[in-house]
């Protein structure tokens, strides 16, 4: 089912009565979401993202703008009569209820001509808990479950109606590290086989590059960009989107353009032809530097940090907006550790250059 | 480790000694006093031991009037308390405009004086020969014939007893509940609400067992309450409760002790006995039931 977001715009009023007027929670929201993608809306906290999914489920009602469902309208339609799945950031398991009862709760709900048999709902419980793999657990109670365990039962309970789109809110935040990255997988499987278009919230942006088809950044109820993970991630629009994504993070250094040139104080580093002078932010992916004797960028060497695949080389700089410059390079590379100052060279298009005031990309 | 459980018994001991003194001693004596036979408080001295006091209160048709009161009272008072409770608590979490007032409004009996409520009660239902009462007039206003609620028929004084007594009880039952509903994560109505589910199945299939615990405490606690009824009783029918045929279990008791009647510290022992059995029976099987019905 394709969904698509036109102008969708959430505002609240003030809870600040002195300052008054509106606080803008979602703003301008417009995406068609294909059929059958994973999309993960991604930003920090307070950003609108789970204000959007909240949206997109009718749980809360749009200020202006539209929400389609494929051909139908459903902007004022209530989340019953959308035919979505919801799974909540703490599950919203009933704690009184067996998994097979908390799986069968939205089956049991329907009336009229669509009311099931209690063996047809069985059935559908437990086509529903083998996909994601609980069917071993269905006499259970949530209290008796692990986390990941519960996560998947709410993963059931959502999909047992066969939703024509998937919401999952901050799906793998109660998980603990390991699991997450299992369980994330599992999301990314369970979405293939059923090939449910899927909407997931989340402000990890690992979580959010590693299994989404799209991501979407949101900053303060606005877009930033939409796009695949990796074009985001090498394309950034603005510093903010630079800065979102990427662990570790990217570097900012204070620099300017001069005469076709980048410089980080006085080191060109790259060329940016087409760019007028002035003063910019320059950001650099840790992979972007190369370890070079004779390299135009000149730090001072802090320290260097194994991580056994790779190496990362912490060094200063005096133009850096962040305490150190983390460069990450191949470990066959040999680092003399002796010496006080290190120098790299910059693969060309690894350089992002952001207006110094806007923060908007500039294309070299 | 030997050490440190002597330190914790040694932090323990004020509360001990006073629950000793003040709990555990005046319970054993009690137990004494109820099987010591015909036992005279003035001279200290009694024939001999034997369970002739159970005998004689359980005989004793003021006592058996009584027990029917309480009876009566705990089975009418605490389920429909309860219930009305219940409902009240679900219309003012439904509300969302002046919420608070409603909530201060219904707590204000809570705070408010037994008798100063019982005082009022007689206004409403009392009928004297200057007065017929404001229930009476309402009662004549329809076409209904007075009826006099404090010294007339039994069912019309249980009636009083029974809607006084509920009315006390509600606002504390109000707050719990309340309370208890807010409680509720959001999370899972809105689960709800996605899935279709229907007011009635909401509140039936997880509103209520998610308060169950809380409606457990109430009914355990109500039924204790009624059993205990006394001062709620004098203050609408007076301290005579054996002529106006409208006395609880605490208030034999009571009488046993100080009344006209009084005098009889091993009957008053004997009764309390008794009513300590019958509390302890219905809390154990209330307890049971909440083993199966309470999810927690």
């Amino acid at each position: 089912m394709k969904v698509v977001l036109q102008n969708l715009t959430k505002k609240y009023p003030n809870r600040n009565k002195k300052i008054g007027g509106e606080v803008t929670a979602v703003g301008d929201f417009n995406f068609e979401i294909p059929d059958g993608q994973l999309i993960g809306l991604l930003g920090p906290s307070g950003c609108g993202k789970s204000t959007t999914l909240n949206l997109i489920s009718g749980l809360i009602k749009p200020t202006s703008g539209k929400i389609w469902f494929g051909e139908t309208d459903v902007t004022n339609l209530p989340p019953e009569n959308r035919g979505i799945g919801l799974v909540f950031q703490n599950y919203a398991l009933y704690p009184h209820l067996t998994v097979r009862q908390n799986i069968t709760f939205p089956l049991e709900n329907l009336k009229g001509d669509k009311k099931l048999s209690r063996e047809v709902m069985n059935d559908k419980a437990l086509e529903a808990a083998k996909l994601v793999q609980i069917d071993h657990l269905m006499d259970r109670k949530p209290s008796e479950l692990s986390g990941g365990q519960q996560q998947r039962v709410a993963i059931a309970r959502a999909l047992v109606k066969v939703p024509r789109v998937l919401l999952l809110d901050e799906p793998l935040s109660n998980l603990d590290a390991r699991l997450r990255l299992q369980t994330r997988e599992e999301i990314r499987r369970i979405q293939q086989e059923t090939g449910v278009t899927t909407i997931f919230v989340t402000h990890d942006q690992e979580e959010a590059m590693s299994i989404s088809d799209m991501i979407v950044v949101m900053k303060d109820g606005y877009v930033q960009q939409i796009g695949k993970p990796q074009d985001v991630y090498d394309d950034p629009v603005n510093l903010f989107v630079a800065k979102f994504l990427g662990t570790p993070p990217i570097n900012v250094f204070e620099g300017k353009v001069k005469g076709g040139k980048v410089y980080v104080g006085n080191d060109a580093i790259g060329d940016a032809a087409n760019v007028s002078d002035q003063d910019v932010w320059i950001g650099i992916r840790p992979e972007g530097f190369i370890l070079d004797e004779n390299g135009p960028l000149h730090c001072n060497m802090e320290r260097v940090e194994v991580m056994g695949r790779d190496v990362s080389i912490v060094s200063t700089n005096p133009c850096s907006a962040n305490v150190t410059v983390r460069s990450i390079i191949s470990s066959d590379i040999k680092v003399d550790r002796t010496k006080t100052d290190v120098r790299f060279s910059v693969k060309p298009h690894k350089i992002c250059i952001f207006n110094k005031d806007t923060e908007e990309r500039i294309h070299i | 480790m030997e050490n440190k459980s002597m330190k914790g018994w040694l932090y323990l001991l004020p509360a001990l000694i006073f629950l000793g003194v003040f709990m555990v001693y005046p319970l054993i004596d009690v137990f004494i006093y109820s099987v010591e036979e015909g036992y005279n408080s003035a001279s200290q001295s009694f024939y001999g031991y034997g369970a002739y006091n159970f005998s004689y209160v359980l005989h004793d048709t003021y006592f058996l009037q009584a027990i029917r009161n309480t009876f009566l009272l705990v089975v009418i008072t605490v389920p429909i308390s309860t219930g009305i409770a219940l409902l009240l608590a679900l219309a003012i979490t439904s509300i969302e405009k002046f919420k608070d007032i409603y909530q201060t409004v219904f707590f204000l009996p809570y705070v408010t004086n037994t008798l100063a409520i019982g005082l009022v009660f007689m206004i409403l239902f009392k009928k004297t020969a200057y007065s017929e009462g404001m229930v009476n007039m309402l009662i004549m206003a329809v076409g209904g014939s007075s009826i006099d609620f404090i010294d007339g028929p039994y069912w019309a004084k249980m009636f009083v007893l029974c809607f006084y007594t509920i009315w006390v009880v509600l606002p504390f039952k109000i707050l719990i509940l309340t309370s208890s509903l807010a409680s509720v994560n959001q999370d899972y109505y809105n689960a709800a609400r996605v899935d279709g589910t229907s007011k009635w199945r909401i509140f039936y299939k997880i509103t209520l067992p998610m308060i169950s615990p809380s409606i457990f405490y109430l009914i355990i606690t109500g039924f204790i309450g009624a059993f205990k009824a006394y001062s709620d009783v004098v203050a609408l029918f007076g301290t005579n409760l054996n002529s106006a045929g409208m006395n609880t279990i605490v208030g034999y008791v009571y009488d046993m002790l100080y009344g006209d009647s009084g005098g009889y510290p091993s009957y008053a022992a004997a009764a309390a006995l008794i009513l300590f059995a019958i509390v302890l029976t219905i809390t154990c099987i209330n307890m049971l039931v909440r083993r199966k019905y309470v999810y927690i």
